[in-house]
């Protein structure tokens, strides 16, 4: 017996679809937010001259790192509402400070990264035109590691973006979830997952389309 | 929940927790150095090809690299049977990681392998040596020291992977110690215990990956 592809189950779910990827755009979106705020914390911490923030920000990045996005987001979900009643988040919410929590530290290399290459000479003629500390810290420092770490930023945000396909998981209804849905009631096996796939893959490359303009536009200032 | 109580479920567990720990470094190493070898066939395609070869290899990997590997996972899962194509759920697994680790490997070593300056290609082409020999003694030896610490997060990255195997019924340490949480309730131990046990199995890797890394560059003269 041959597999007949039939698109129809496909037009009739698309909708939902569309909302899922909505969902998952806006999950990664508000995970690199949060996630910038942390690395961005994380990444001062580590270059500061305090040996105890130091270690504390590459703990952090090390811990978090070596660690499945899976994990995190079951211990998140599932553990941490047992240690108190105050975590017990929806789902939403949940996944959220999970992703943010895993983006924190991927973004926290993206930024260190960035604050290592800009170079001494920028911070010694802030000394020399008599800037205090703070504001090299805010008008050279950090625009010129913004610009630095761009291009990676770009990328770990596409990578967050796939990430939030594991929130179908605890049942979040983002793509990946209605996909399993149209995948378990209807069986069109194939058209569910080639659809679920194509439209992650030309979110991708939209995303990088975009990213690729961006970083065009900032490049010329 | 006392700790005495929480030990003693982990020591009843004992065996459920090694198999699926097991199965969990199985899975990872098969699918790494399966992942590897496709990989570089893959890099070099993509570098070296003839234009239809690159341009398969192109559309694999951006295919590939595009899709969530959950998405992956579970369409290899599922698909394979309405071509009639019985895999076990660790089968399709495997062949799902493979596939994701090849297609990031590939872009590791066309990275590696664009990045060696031209010069040496020129080198090795006036002293006469064929393309083979060029690949094997000139170039393949400075591409992977290049593309050791690349890899390296690639690898952790299939074996933080391996996690979803879970969710298509793979016994491995997710499923067998979420198994476990069911019969006894101890989400918050079991949780933290994989969480650890992830951590030794990645942390290991990373490490294992900057010794070979540095070995490397210390045979051939060189420091990173």
């Amino acid at each position: 017996m041959a597999y007949h592809l039939n698109f129809a189950v496909i037009w009739q779910n698309m909708p939902e679809l569309w909302w899922g990827l909505a969902l998952d755009l806006y999950l990664a979106f508000i995970s690199l937010g949060i996630g910038c705020i942390i690395g961005l914390v994380a990444a001062f911490a580590s270059v500061s001259k305090s040996g105890a923030l130091r270690r504390i920000a590459l703990g952090y990045v090390t811990l978090v790192r070596n660690l499945p996005i899976l994990v995190i987001v079951l211990l998140v979900y599932f553990a941490l509402p047992d240690v108190s009643r105050l975590f017990r988040l929806d789902k939403i919410t949940s996944f959220v400070i999970s992703l943010s929590l895993y983006a924190g530290a991927y973004l926290t290399e993206v930024f260190r990264g960035g604050l290592l290459a800009v170079p001494k000479g920028v911070v010694e003629a802030g000394m020399a035109i008599g800037l205090r500390p703070l504001q090299i810290k805010r008008h050279l420092i950090f625009p010129i590691m913004l610009r630095n770490a761009l291009p990676s930023l770009g990328n770990n945000f596409i990578s967050l973006f796939k990430d939030t396909s594991i929130a179908s998981v605890i049942a979040v209804p983002e793509l990946t979830y209605y996909a399993t849905k149209i995948n378990t009631e209807t069986f069109r096996v194939v058209e569910a997952w080639s659809t679920a796939a194509v439209l992650y893959i030309a979110t991708c490359y939209l995303i990088a389309l975009v990213l690729r303009l961006v970083e065009r536009r900032y490049a010329r200032i | 929940m006392n700790l005495a109580h929480v030990l003693l479920e982990i020591w009843l567990a004992r065996f459920d927790i090694l198999f699926g720990l097991g199965l969990t470094i199985l899975v990872s190493f098969t699918a790494i150095v399966a992942g590897t070898i496709l990989g570089i066939s893959v890099g070099v395609a993509l570098t070296y090809g003839a234009w239809p070869v690159r341009f398969i290899a192109r559309v694999y990997v951006d295919i590939l690299r595009g899709t969530p590997v959950l998405v992956l996972i579970l369409a290899s899962f599922y698909i394979p049977s309405v071509a009639h194509i019985n895999l076990n759920a660790l089968e399709a697994g495997i062949i799902a990681l493979t596939l994701f680790c090849g297609s990031h490997v590939g872009e590791v070593i066309r990275g590696a392998l664009q990045s060696i300056p031209k010069g040496q290609m020129e080198a090795a082409k006036s002293i006469g040596l064929t393309f083979r020999k060029t690949f094997v003694y000139v170039l393949m030896p400075q591409a992977i020291r290049q593309a050791i610490p690349t890899w390296t997060n690639a690898a952790v990255e299939i074996a933080k992977a391996t996690t979803l195997l879970s969710i298509i019924g793979v016994p491995e340490l997710i499923l067998t110690t979420q198994q476990i949480i069911g019969r006894t309730f101890l989400s918050l131990p079991f949780y933290l215990m994989i969480a650890i046990l992830y951590f030794l199995i990645d942390f290991a890797i990373e490490r294992a990956g900057r010794y070979i890394d540095m070995r490397v560059s210390a045979a051939q003269g060189t420091v990173p």
